[in-house]
């Protein structure tokens, strides 16, 4: 940690600028945005968390012993959905993308605030929606909605459900149409393309899948819907339609948006990499062109979700063969962020420590990846806790660890306050452990045939399986220590000064907390390359970094 | 209240303001442009994964369809598509008067606008109203004795639910041109400043643009079978 005499705090924050709790739900202010989304996305990722948690505890016994195999169905069903479209598709984007994007370009705010705004209010209409539909008992198709099973069989609250997730849709477009708007037209003077933090460019990717395939889902789940409320035939073989094709529209959105997940997680890698490395971003304009590159690619590869739901072997091939090309792009940015810390000054604060770690498990997820891509091994392991491991590692491993990271990186520009970073240490390795033991046993349950979605499993599987439920045990504790260590700070923490950790970034270069505007005023970009370390060394108290 | 006052005293064309977070009246113009045009990018992906679910179902079995689509109301279909042409055609003048500060003439093409989109709305209900006569609604009434019955109703799910969805964009559209003659008649769109006018315009076209496609796959592939 940089011990450092700090300025006095700001007087006038976007904290301060208004009071009451009006202030916060008409805001447009892009930061208290963010902080809205922030409570709200916490809230169900403990939630979704507690589903995963009961799931985890029934798992301990080979045989049912606390929930029945209904309410183990409906717990896996509403741990995905939760975790997915009210977790992890809005976790970095909507919280730290919200609050640190238009800073990062130098904006005073988002180019449509009040579209932001209103992006908050679908969301959390979408989510009284799904609410509802666990409060009338759940639903029990899974996170997918395969038909004909959730249109024809289901006795569950299926449409709700869909329905909660098709408004929440909207609030992801609106977001992503902001984040566009924002980057093309919201730049400070001077910063040109190349000159944007990876950040900014990977949340520019990001965007770009929200906009292009959340549509796909809402029209697909307005589909399901429709089919279940008139029983019409749209899906169901029963009536003439197809549900393959419901497969293939689902995939279409729902493996882009596993980018949607990991991109934001990237970018706030990119960020904390350089900042503790002291150093410029390795291969700047490959990182930036990977995170594009990933989006593509992410449209191009639905189908090895589907490998054994029967498909032509020409297809499988072509997309077993785009599957491998996303660990190019995968490959570069971790290549490129290990050369960045390769010589470099490094310190292993807080959000390093996270940044490390989601390398590390990022790497393990994407190569299991590689084996699900291969036709032949995936036939064997489709369907069991190999794939449960290998998205986890990079969900949970990947975007969840960048989450906490982001926020430890962010909190001092959040809150102006600094966190007990012993204890975040801790609690960073915790998390690390947690994670591991709880999900590594599964890979080889998964390899052995233990196949997921069963509330009950042979004995022989008994002994992985309390190493895994352990793991979560610790996992758990390790995401409650922030919480109450983040909060505490925000009221008794010490000052942070405008920028603790020395980071080149132009959100480091206005107060911590940032006046309501962001800047004074707006700040002309006169370096020559993105992350200067070496032409800010100087102003930021940098020398000899080596 | 102050709002309120200065929405009824600027009966003349009055300061564009400016938002916050734009630096001059064209930053905010283009800005708004990009925006809506990214938003017709995910219209386009909407209606897009239903023409392809269509699509599909129709290379499964093209006679079917070809079936279905021999009932549809071809005249009222028709007619429909040239109403929609010429509300397009009034869009654009409403754009050409506010680009040169005719205030008149733009509310009176705004008006012109929605009136010929109401009339398409209502050509279009009296099309589902002679639908439910002829017994061909999906999930309410429906009866077809070829043996291609469950195709040609997935045909009529598809057609209920596509120009549904245009036509719940089109009482959108004219929800929009609602609040653009409101805005105009307070004064608010200038020669200098006339963007809400352009970009409710962008999707009024958009929307059009989409009914021609409707009406090539429902219309035109059964034309031969009548």
């Amino acid at each position: 940690m940089i011990e450092e005499a700090v300025d006095r705090p700001p007087t006038k924050t976007y904290l301060n600028a208004e009071v009451g709790i009006w202030s916060w739900l008409l805001t447009t202010d892009h930061k208290r945005i963010g902080i809205l989304y922030t409570i709200s996305i916490t809230f169900f990722f403990f939630l979704g968390g507690f589903f995963a948690l009961l799931m985890r505890l029934e798992l301990v016994q080979p045989r049912n012993w606390l929930v029945s195999a209904e309410t183990y169905n409906k717990l896996f069903s509403m741990h995905g959905i939760i975790m997915v479209w009210f977790f992890l598709i809005p976790s970095i984007p909507n919280t730290l993308g919200n609050f640190v994007l238009p800073m990062a370009v130098g904006a005073k705010d988002l180019a449509f605030p009040k579209l932001n705004l209103a992006s908050w209010y679908v969301f959390m209409l979408g989510a009284a929606v799904t609410i509802y539909a666990i409060f009338r008992g759940g639903v029990d198709t899974g996170w997918t909605f395969y038909t004909p099973f959730s249109t024809a069989s289901s006795t569950t609250y299926v449409t709700a459900a869909a329905m909660g997730i098709f408004i929440n849709g909207f609030s992801s477009i609106m977001t992503g149409i902001n984040f566009i708007a924002t980057v093309h037209r919201m730049r400070a003077p001077g910063l040109t393309w190349y000159k944007l933090p990876i950040f900014v460019w990977s949340h520019y990717a990001t965007s770009m899948i929200f906009v292009l395939a959340t549509p796909v889902l809402a029209v697909t789940l307005l589909m399901v819907a429709v089919e279940r409320i008139f029983k019409v035939g749209i899906f169901d073989p029963a009536l003439g339609g197809d549900p393959v094709l419901f497969q293939h529209l689902f995939w279409f959105y729902s493996h882009p948006a596993v980018y949607i997940m990991v991109l934001p997680a990237m970018a706030v890698v990119s960020e904390i990499v350089p900042t503790f490395s002291r150093k410029p971003l390795f291969g700047y304009k490959a990182v930036c062109w990977a995170s594009i590159g990933l989006a593509t690619l992410g449209f191009l590869v639905w189908g090895h979700h589907m490998f054994v739901a029967g498909m032509s072997v020409y297809s499988a091939m072509t997309f077993s063969l785009f599957s491998y090309f996303v660990a190019i792009p995968s490959a570069i940015k971790v290549f490129n962020w290990t050369a960045t810390m390769h010589r470099g000054a490094v310190s292993w604060d807080t959000p390093m420590l996270y940044a490390i770690g989601f390398i590390g498990l990022f790497t393990i997820g994407g190569m299991t990846g590689l084996f699900l891509a291969a036709i032949g091994l995936d036939v064997h392991v489709t369907d069991t806790y190999f794939v449960i491991a290998h998205f986890h590692y990079i969900m949970v491993g990947g975007t969840v660890m960048a989450f906490l990271g982001g926020v430890h990186y962010w909190w001092p520009k959040i809150s102006g306050k600094l966190y007990p970073e012993a204890l975040a240490k801790l609690s960073a390795l915790t998390v690390f452990l947690g994670f591991n033991l709880t999900f590594f046993p599964q890979f080889v349950l998964g390899y052995l045939g233990m196949p997921r979605r069963y509330a009950a499993y042979p004995e022989e599987f008994q002994f992985l399986n309390i190493l895994s439920t352990a793991g979560a045990s610790i996992l758990g504790v390790g995401y409650i220590l922030p919480l109450v260590y983040l909060l505490w700070s925000w009221k008794y923490g010490r000052d942070a000064g405008p920028n603790p950790w020395k980071s080149t970034g132009l959100e480091w270069q206005t107060s911590s907390p940032p006046p309501k505007h962001n800047f004074e005023k707006t700040p002309v970009v006169t370096t020559t390359v993105p992350y200067p370390y070496e032409e800010m060394k100087e102003e930021l108290g940098l020398v000899q970094t080596r | 209240m102050s709002k309120l006052d200065s929405v009824f005293e600027a009966k003349s064309p009055r300061q564009l303001e400016l938002r916050e977070q734009f630096s001059t009246p064209d930053h905010q113009r283009e800005t708004a442009m990009v925006g809506m045009w990214i938003f017709l990018i995910t219209e386009v992906l909407l209606f897009g994964a239903l023409f392809t679910a269509f699509t599909v179902y129709r290379l499964s079995d093209p006679q079917a369809f070809d079936l279905g689509s021999k009932d549809m109301e071809i005249v009222l279909g028709s007619v429909n598509t040239a109403v929609l042409i010429c509300s397009s055609f009034t869009m654009a003048l409403s754009v050409y008067f506010a680009e040169t500060g005719n205030q008149k003439m733009l509310m009176l093409f705004l008006i012109v606008t929605m009136f010929i989109g109401a009339v398409f709305l209502a050509i279009k209900f009296t099309e589902y109203h002679a639908h439910y006569l002829d017994h061909k609604v999906p999930a309410f009434w429906f009866e077809e004795s070829s043996p291609h019955a469950a195709q040609i109703e997935m045909f009529f799910v598809f057609y209920f639910v596509m120009t549904g969805l245009h036509a719940l964009h089109m009482m959108i559209g004219l929800g929009v041109l609602t609040v653009l003659l409101f805005r105009t008649a307070i004064g608010s769109i200038t020669t200098e400043y006339h963007t809400p006018i352009e970009v409710g315009g962008l999707y009024w076209h958009f929307i059009d643009i989409v009914w021609i496609y409707l009406y090539a796959i429902f219309y035109i592939p059964g034309l031969h079978l009548k």
